[in-house]
């Protein structure tokens, strides 16, 4: 079922211009039970200088969906069809169509992956200079010494660390959450127009974690970046989001502005999974656990995914999977009953 | 007043970190100074984030690391210092919950084996019948049925929460009266960790069991332990300890009131208009190098020098239950 | 309880089930094991039955001399006329005998000695390590050459002295498999729970030792071929005629490389080892797949 993607739509979302858009995609990978379908016919837009949060639990498909995006998946992990269309520096670039040399030339330089563990993305043997020279060199090979220092230089500020001490250092030398800035840095190093964090601060302390959001916020303002934000914590959706994507069994369920997902959500698991999260502040407020389990994303039922722990599902819902709906303006939900539905109303 | 069924006076668990063959050895110390009391059907949530000392303190009220300084009281009695049958019986009755369902169970054993060995062990069966419908009947009582479906099992062949309920069930099966959960639902998926907190708490109603629930989620610390009391850690030591609300909606020490501001909540209006609290530092001390006087002061807002990373202040009594080591608060 | 049907296996058959029926069928499962373990079975025959149904040629007759394979003589004839095939097939005990002995004792020292020190830790532990280190600084062959000039070396106490040399390096690996399983949660669980030393040493630990311990005999089995076929090749060890590596020492001096038909002299035992080794290795496959459950089809 695609979603419509209509001109109408764009007009909709005002001057708003898009950057990346994902048509249909498909991605699978080859497991030794079988085949798990990871996202499924997904399609979205991202608008430029938007903080987008793909929000979902394990088995969800929002890191493979970012993954996908770069085209930077995993071994057994591959896109089985579907398209994705980069709007960037005045061209429409269909990455998948582009040779392996083109698209790493394309990664980095037009967007960036800020990776979980930030022990992955460096290089334990090498000071950090050593590393963001080597990544500058590597994407243009013509930049100079200088030049590149004055760049690492100029983004670790950014990231409020010091840089002498810092470029001296190893990533061991680092704290954790040095690391994670640092890793930020480095994937702003050739001036993306899009970055794509994967659950950046689930290794990190609370009070860290504060910082690098706020941190984040900074510097979307400051360089006008796109941002794909991944993560299973809906606390940090409400936290730092523009727009939310909430995804479920390899499909988004439901995408709208990050108001209306908490305050008017209109799909049954986006509203149970407000309900079932411990709220520090409000006391007396009861939570619901949701019945039931994640699908097996080998063998999935029939129909909606999410029939089997809905609390509302009709024997329609157990049948026939429903098709991206519109709402309201910019809001996409993807379940049979939404209109006749009153959550939390 | 009801006597405390565990307690902890004065726990310190320092570690020696060797600095290379011949480097020298430093001292690190996890836990410092930890005092708690914990009452039958009691909830005591330990939360800080990591390296606070929360899990070591966990393991040390459970027996299962020896403290450097300091007691654990078991029913009054130094459980290090106990005869055999007295340590039998604390043995017994103080179970844990571990944070990762994949690592807690063994690989190579079937669900019954996990299961049946402390039936076995402990005399409460005798018979392989007898065991089997135990098990069974354990299985039941944490949600997994039809126990047929577990029973003959590998633990690689459950999902993560159905692994977190068997190691529930097992914890459960020597019917103990305190259980050390570790961060039980961190690596659960939201979607179902509320199941094994309600789960929790029904065993709780039911058999009477008393929880020390050790997380860095002070939102779910809250909600597990509303009824009793919570205790923040940092760098070891307790800052604040109280009943759970009022630790929570009105914190006094400066520490608490900065984790708080900084928790996002899934409420996008509240969350944006929480102000942070500015810290003086962005770095966090490493146990190697614990500050002088009061650990927070470096990074602490409302640090007076000269006082604060002279001396270490230790917990003030504000009133109902209420206490707090923080220099602000007097003497 | 509903869970009536499934006692109603007794005992007996459980056993048979899990110690038998399971094992045989990841076997026929895992194509490479399968293979291996028919070549084993092979060999095993090869060694306890062969001799008695295969007549041992003894006879010089050098008119036969290096006859190429045939349906008398399916390896072809040696160097003074007598049955390759046969030589093959009455070698093989000696072989077979002294690797398997060999390789049973490195394992059950090794894991013995590992397990202790892992689990124990502590002044044992160290203890241990530096029997082990001393003993690993023993240079094996050498010590085997020197050892056989002085006295005689027959199966037994050539099988002991391999099985003694080896142990020091599977006892190391054994050592840091049970310290990393150790300091697993269910472990400490296992302590919560009051099971007892014995109990978990045996039933929580072992198990999770059991698949490396089963490769690991293997592996030094066909380690101690090697070093047994060795020290015959070299001719430091008494020998019989037909033994593997008295053969490749007579087929090597009596020039057997150099004619189309004497090749099949020297490569008879060659191929015979390798054949050992390959199924061997292949059966291992399968074997990790019996004794660690999460291989299966999960």
């Amino acid at each position: 079922m695609a979603q419509a993607l209509e001109v109408g739509e764009k007009a909709e979302a005002g001057s708003r211009e898009v950057v990346l858009s994902v048509r249909n995609l498909n991605v699978e990978y080859r497991a030794q039970r079988g085949v798990v379908k990871a996202v499924r016919d997904v399609s979205l837009d991202v608008y430029k200088g938007e903080i987008l949060f793909l929000v979902g639990e394990s088995g969800s498909g929002k890191s493979t969906l970012g993954y996908a995006v770069m085209n930077i998946l995993p071994s057994p992990g591959y896109i089985r069809s579907g398209d994705i269309v980069y709007y960037v520096g005045g061209r429409e670039v269909h990455i998948l169509k582009l040779s392996q040399e083109e698209q790493r030339r394309f990664r980095w330089k037009h967007v960036a992956m800020v990776f979980q563990s930030a022990l992955n993305a460096l290089n334990p043997t090498l000071r950090i200079w050593d590393q963001l020279y080597d990544t500058i060199r590597a994407h243009d090979h013509h930049i100079s010494r200088e030049k590149a220092f004055e760049k690492a230089k100029y983004l670790l500020e950014m990231v409020r660390l010091e840089p002498e001490r810092i470029l001296r250092s190893y990533p061991h030398q680092l704290s954790g959450g040095q690391r994670q800035r640092v890793v930020i840095a480095m994937a702003l190093l050739l001036d993306p127009e899009i970055l794509i964090l994967d659950e950046p601060t689930t290794a990190l302390d609370i009070l860290t974690q504060k910082n690098i959001i706020e941190l984040l916020k900074g510097i979307r303002e400051k360089l006008g970046l796109t941002m794909i934000f991944i993560t299973h914590d809906l606390s940090l959706a409400a936290e730092l989001a523009d727009r939310v994507a909430v995804m479920y069994a390899g499909k988004i369920v439901e995408l709208a502005d990050v108001y209306t997902i908490f305050y008017r959500p209109k799909h049954p698991y986006t509203y149970a999974l407000i309900k079932t999260i411990p709220k520090l502040s409000s006391v007396e407020e009861k939570l619901y656990p949701i019945p039931g389990s994640p699908p097996d994303m080998i063998n999935l039922p029939p129909g909606c995914k999410f029939h089997p722990r809905c609390p509302y599902a009709t024997t329609r819902c157990a049948r026939e999977e429903p098709r991206w709906e519109r709402v309201a303006d910019g809001h996409f939900v993807l379940c049979h009953r939404w209109r006749e539905l009153s959550l939390g109303e | 007043m009801p006597e405390p069924i565990l307690e902890l006076r004065h726990v310190s668990k320092a570690f020696r970190v060797g600095a290379g063959f011949l480097g020298p050895k430093k001292l690190a110390k996890a836990v410092d100074d930890v005092s708690f009391e914990l009452y039958e059907r009691d909830t005591l949530a330990l939360v800080g984030e990591s390296g606070c000392g929360k899990t070591t303190t966990g393991k040390i009220a459970a027996g299962l690391y020896k403290p450097t300084e300091g007691e654990v009281l078991y029913k009054g009695k130094n459980i290090w210092r106990m005869s055999r049958e007295e340590w039998r019986e604390y043995r017994r009755n103080v179970q844990i919950i571990h944070q990762d369902p994949y690592a807690s169970l063994n690989p190579m054993l079937t669900i019954y084996a996990s299961l049946s060995a402390p039936l076995f062990r402990h005399k409460i069966v005798e018979s392989k019948e007898e065991a089997v419908d135990k098990v069974a009947e354990l299985l039941e009582m944490v949600g997994l049925t039809p126990p047929e479906d577990f029973i003959w099992k590998y633990p690689h062949q459950l999902s993560g929460g159905q692994r977190q309920r068997v190691v529930i069930a097992r914890a459960m099966s020597l019917n103990p009266k305190i259980i050390v959960a570790d961060e039980p639902v961190s690596m659960i998926d939201v979607s179902m960790r509320l199941q094994i907190l309600h789960l929790m708490k029904e065993l709780q109603e039911k058999f009477g069991v008393a929880y020390i629930f050790i997380t860095h989620d002070l939102a779910t610390g809250r909600y597990f332990a509303s009824d009793g009391r919570t205790a923040v850690m940092y760098l070891g030591s307790i800052v604040e300890y109280g009943p759970t609300n009022e630790v929570i909606l009105n914190p006094q020490h400066p520490y608490t009131k900065a984790l708080l501001s900084a928790i996002p909540e899934p409420d996008p209006e509240k969350t944006r208009k929480k102000q942070p609290m500015k810290l003086r530092s962005l770095d966090v001390p490493s146990l190697l190098h614990i500050p002088s006087g009061c650990k927070f002061h470096p990074r602490c807002p409302f640090y007076k020098p000269g006082l604060c990373d002279a001396k270490k202040p230790s917990l003030i009594d504000l009133g109902g239950g209420h206490r707090v080591a923080c220099w602000l608060y007097g003497e | 309880m509903s869970v009536k049907h499934r006692r109603r296996k007794s005992k007996a058959r459980r056993a048979l089930e899990s110690y038998l029926i399971v094992p045989l069928k990841v076997i026929v499962r895992n194509k490479a094991g399968l293979f291996g373990f028919i070549g084993i079975i092979i060999y095993v025959l090869m060694a306890t039955v062969g001799p008695m149904v295969v007549p041992l040629d003894n006879q010089p007759k050098p008119n036969q001399m290096y006859l190429p394979p045939s349906w008398q003589h399916p390896l072809g004839t040696d160097s003074e006329g007598r049955d390759i095939f046969s030589q093959i097939v009455h070698g093989s005990r000696d072989v077979l005998f002294v690797a398997f002995l060999a390789g049973v004792i490195t394992v059950v020292i090794a894991t013995l000695l590992g397990t202790v020190a892992g689990f124990k830790g502590g002044l044992v532990d160290a203890t241990i390590m530096a029997v082990d280190d001393i003993l690993l600084t023993i240079p094996q062959f050498p010590l085997l050459s020197v050892l056989s000039a002085v006295m005689r070396l027959d199966n037994l106490l050539l099988a002991t002295i391999i099985g003694v040399l080896s142990w020091p390096a599977l006892a190391r690996a054994i050592r840091s498999q049970v310290l990393s399983v150790k300091s697993r949660d269910f472990i400490e669980a296992a302590r919560a729970l009051d099971l007892g030393t014995r109990h978990i040493v045996f039933v929580e630990i072992m198990p999770n030792l059991m698949s490396y311990v089963v490769v690991s005999l293997i592996f030094a089995m066909t380690g101690a071929i090697y070093a047994q076929v060795g020290l015959v090749f070299l001719g430091l060890v008494p020998f019989q005629s037909q033994n593997w590596g008295v053969m490749i020492n007579l087929a090597w001096t009596r020039g057997a490389i150099f004619f189309k038909n004497s090749i099949w002299y020297i490569l008879s035992p060659i191929v015979a080892i390798a054949g050992f080794q390959l199924s061997a290795i292949m059966f291992s496959r399968a074997l990790e797949e019996i004794f660690n459950p999460r291989l299966r089809e999960g």
